[in-house]
């Protein structure tokens, strides 16, 4: 009964200049249904949506929306058309109260009726479960609850459709469940949901149905519950599909008397981890577990002093170094891929050349500049071994992938040639392809002799890279696994329990 | 939906209300240090009054100035624009055909058009709002110069009579040295003040278009996601600042009564000093227009006290400077604790370099 479908899309189009980002690609959305959207970065997801939502004009195709034949110019007439949108970083203000991000901007007297605003929102937020009072500033809510707001808003305007672009990245577990009940809840009142995630886990979780599409082509479309994880990721990557299972980790041969490439004793950080001691061989591939809000981040933060350093002493090498600030971490062979980088390693105009060879930039000197040549010979080679989607190397780096942009920062302390590199969730919000190049990368690297670090919120890819995972909770290092013990049940043990000792 | 369990979170003071708070804190404190050291003046409900006549122009400024602010601008013209209204005022009312609704009229219509002419530039061209409003100070000394170079004194009986308007309030006020009753004057001015201060507090408040404002100031890519007209918006923040400062240039020669071209120089600082002292953040969506007029006369207080004092004028200045630095902080401070990050600077976006490449920077560096 809820097969009935409210939107169809067929042959839809479009291009941009130089590549085509859809490919007659076709999508259909039933009532009352969780329909998961998946594909790489550059699949055309995103375009997709934006097609629906009006971001985009297609340049063919039909959309029908409950059998009438729409096309729509900005995203306003979308929504008045009953089509709502939640994207990953959420879109509301956070210096308004919940109540006005509900409702503003829908209005259509000039005049503001707080009394009447804060009763409907009040209603409308008891109705769906949201742990959030109507007069409250939008900043003081918790991510989950203002991307709930967000789909509360959405919900409010009549939509049909729910569109929910990563609505989980920045989302821990138990918001996440939160989330999906609150889908649940929609679902039951007839709303269409498009879902787009990374994870894999909670498409399995919530979802009804998935499409994937792959190069900006339709590949097909499955019912959940008879589609097996592993065909999904094939059908995601094509031919790309490498047996994860490849991957080999080098376990390096530490005995006492090796002095290791970087040693920290003590080290505490104005972030507030607690003094800790981490050492490094060479050829070592090592990673930070623990839960959100752990330390694990703060941690290698201090390593490479991007949080000011309050105390500890460290060795390179045996040689007592001075590190207080990055520059000096730079100069002692130390490279850092931060976690969050929208914020800390894009420069987002510059084109993928100048974010190659930035850092190197900075080593040598700034009144020293590389000639066009010479940083053109430099990005040339690290888009070609790291295999960088890039139009040109001229091409700013806003507009390529999210896992390319990563791989460009990579490529940018690669060429530095570091001794010890650390990697911060290099692999958060990537596509599933680009992961797999990035572990097998990690392990390269160490086979030629660098040390890393490695940090990733999915257990599983530290234990295929790491020979040594060291669990943080409360900001402390609460234990250390190797060999045998590197089982993800194991590590799950330890963060829960927080207790065993090294 | 059972696994949600409905927690009633205490509604705190939004951001926009506790600086205000504080602005007002600081002031009445303010005011009763100053009581106490000079009890002589500031005793007398005129010199308060006096603050508000004397300063009419700057408060009306700041109103118009604090609304841009709050939709993320700057608006630097405002001075400039203001004295170029007093001398186009004086130029035609001297004339032979000048009449005072004229002047009201050239007053609002020159406001108007550098509101249109810079709102248009800044919210449809999406240029700088500092250069433009730059340029247009320019633009404004430029015609006020080329208008006349000469202070005039205006001579017109009406105007005089209108200058020379005050409403007396003959129950309150202090006795003089001779021991006799001086009521306290209240000038036209300040009435227009209180006007525009409850007109625009509510205009931000129970508005449509005030509320948006708030919104584009805080986010202005949300706020177009939800529908709002983020340029009409921007523009209309420009063109109401323009008008106010149309009105301050008509009450600054309504209260001097003449036009000259040093009128309201270095206003559009004192301006952005006193909205930023009243807690409207510098970067946007954070405000309070009661906190307008608040600003305006901590500022005022402070340079009061150090000429109350005997010392040199300068010093004026200086503090000026320093206080507002103190504020800057605090709000920075005060921010930082509430959101629980880092203290960083809230920095406009007018001012940064990047919006990306702002932390990006520092540590690759």
């Amino acid at each position: 009964m809820l097969s009935e479908t409210i939107l169809e899309m067929k042959d839809i189009s479009k291009s941009f200049p130089g590549v085509k980002a859809l490919d007659n690609v076709g999508f259909k959305l039933r009532k009352g249904e969780i329909h998961a959207l998946m594909g790489e970065n550059g699949a055309g997801k995103s375009t997709l949506i934006k097609v629906i939502t009006g971001v985009y004009e297609k340049d063919s195709g039909f959309i029908t929306l409950q059998g009438e034949p729409i096309h729509f110019k900005t995203p306003k007439e979308a929504q008045n058309k009953g089509i709502g949108t939640v994207y990953q970083e959420i879109m509301l203000c956070p210096n308004l109260t919940v109540a006005e991000n509900m409702f503003i901007g829908r209005s259509h007297t000039p005049i503001v009726n707080w009394k009447q605003m804060n009763e409907k929102a009040a209603q409308l937020l008891k109705s769906l479960g949201i742990p959030a009072s109507p007069i409250q500033e939008l900043a003081s809510c918790s991510l989950a609850v203002q991307q709930m707001i967000a789909i509360a808003r959405a919900v409010d305007m009549d939509c049909k459709i729910l569109i929910l672009d990563e609505p989980t990245s920045s989302l821990d577990e138990d918001e996440v469940h939160k989330l999906f009940d609150l889908m649940r809840e929609l679902k039951t009142r007839g709303v269409g949901i498009i879902f787009i995630t990374h994870f894999l886990k909670q498409v399995y979780e919530i979802s009804d149905r998935i499409t994937v599409l792959r190069n900006g082509k339709f590949v097909g479309e499955y019912e959940t519950s008879s589609f097996p994880q592993i065909e999904l990721i094939s059908k995601m990557l094509g031919n790309e599909l490498e047996d994860i299972t490849k991957i080999k980790k080098y376990e390096p041969i530490v005995s006492d008397t090796t002095i290791p490439v970087y040693e920290g004793i003590g080290l505490s950080s104005a972030a507030g981890v607690k003094p800790f001691d981490f050492s490094i061989q060479k050829g070592e591939v090592n990673g930070f577990a623990g839960l959100l809000g752990s330390g694990r981040s703060e941690s290698v933060r201090a390593i490479f002093a991007a949080d000011k350093v309050t105390g500890g002493g460290v060795r390179m090498k045996g040689k007592r170094v001075k590190i207080k600030t990055p520059l000096q971490a730079i100069r002692q062979g130390i490279g850092y891929l931060p976690e969050d980088r929208k914020d800390d390693g894009i420069i987002y105009d510059l084109s993928v050349r100048d974010n190659i060879i930035l850092t190197l930039q900075v080593l040598k000197g700034f009144f020293k500049p590389f000639s066009l040549k010479q940083a053109e010979a430099f990005a040339k080679e690290y888009i070609e071994k790291l295999n960088i989607k890039t139009p040109t190397s001229n091409t700013p780096i806003k507009s390529l992938s999210g896992g390319n942009q990563q791989k460009v920062i990579l490529a940018r302390w690669l060429l530095t040639n570091p001794e010890y590199l650390i990697l911060d969730e290099p692999t958060r919000g990537i596509d599933v392809g680009t992961k797999v190049e990035i572990q097998k990368l990690v392990i390269k690297l160490a086979n030629n002799g660098m040390s890393l670090t490695f940090i990733s919120s999915e257990i599983d890819e530290m234990l295929r890279t790491c020979s040594r995972l060291i669990v943080m909770k409360d900001r402390e290092i609460v234990a250390e696994l190797r060999g045998t013990e590197l089982t993800e049940h194991d590590v799950m043990n330890v963060i829960a329990q927080g207790g065993k000792t090294i | 939906m059972t696994t949600v369990n409905v927690i009633k979170p205490k509604a705190r003071l939004s951001n926009s209300n506790i600086l205000f708070l504080i602005a007002a804190v600081i002031f009445v404190l303010m005011y009763i240090f100053a009581i106490i050291t000079f009890p002589a003046s500031f005793m007398q409900f005129q010199t308060f009054f006096d603050l508000f006549n004397l300063n009419a122009p700057l408060i009306i400024m700041t109103l118009g100035l604090s609304i841009v602010m709050i939709g993320g601008g700057i608006d630097i013209s405002v001075g400039s624009v203001c004295g170029l209204v007093t001398m186009a005022c004086a130029v035609y009312l001297e004339h032979k055909m000048g009449s005072i609704g004229g002047a009201i009229l050239i007053a609002l219509g020159i406001g108007i058009v550098f509101g249109i002419l810079q709102g248009y530039l800044i919210a449809y061209l999406e240029i700088q709002p500092f250069i433009i409003t730059l340029s247009g100070l320019f633009l404004a000394q430029g015609l006020l110069t080329t208008l006349h170079k000469d202070p005039i004194n205006v001579t017109m009986p009406a105007f005089v009579n209108l200058r020379d308007f005050d409403i007396v309030i003959a129950w309150l006020g202090a006795k003089n040295r001779l021991g006799v009753f001086i009521p306290c004057e209240i000038k036209p001015g300040t009435i227009i003040v209180v006007i525009l201060l409850v007109i625009l507090a509510s205009l931000m408040k129970w508005s449509r278009f005030g509320r948006n404002v708030y919104a584009v100031g805080g986010n202005s890519n949300s706020a177009m996601m939800l529908g709002i007209n983020v340029k009409r918006t921007v523009f209309i923040t420009y063109v109401m600042s323009g008008l106010t400062a149309g009105i301050a240039g008509f009450v600054y020669i309504m209260t001097t009564g003449a036009g000259n071209v040093g009128n309201a120089s270095g206003a559009e600082m004192k301006a952005i000093a006193s909205a930023i002292i009243g807690g409207t953040l510098l970067n946007g969506g954070v405000g309070n227009l009661l906190g307008a007029p608040i600003g305006t006369l901590t500022l005022l207080v402070i340079n009061e006290l150090i000429r109350a004092a005997g010392v040199q004028s300068n010093f004026q200045a200086m503090v000026s400077g320093l206080m507002l630095y103190f504020f800057i902080v605090l709000q920075s401070l005060i921010m930082s604790l509430r959101d629980r990050t880092r203290i960083r600077f809230t920095l406009p976006p007018w001012l940064r370099l990047s919006e990306k490449a702002k932390s990006g920077n520092h540590r690759e560096t």
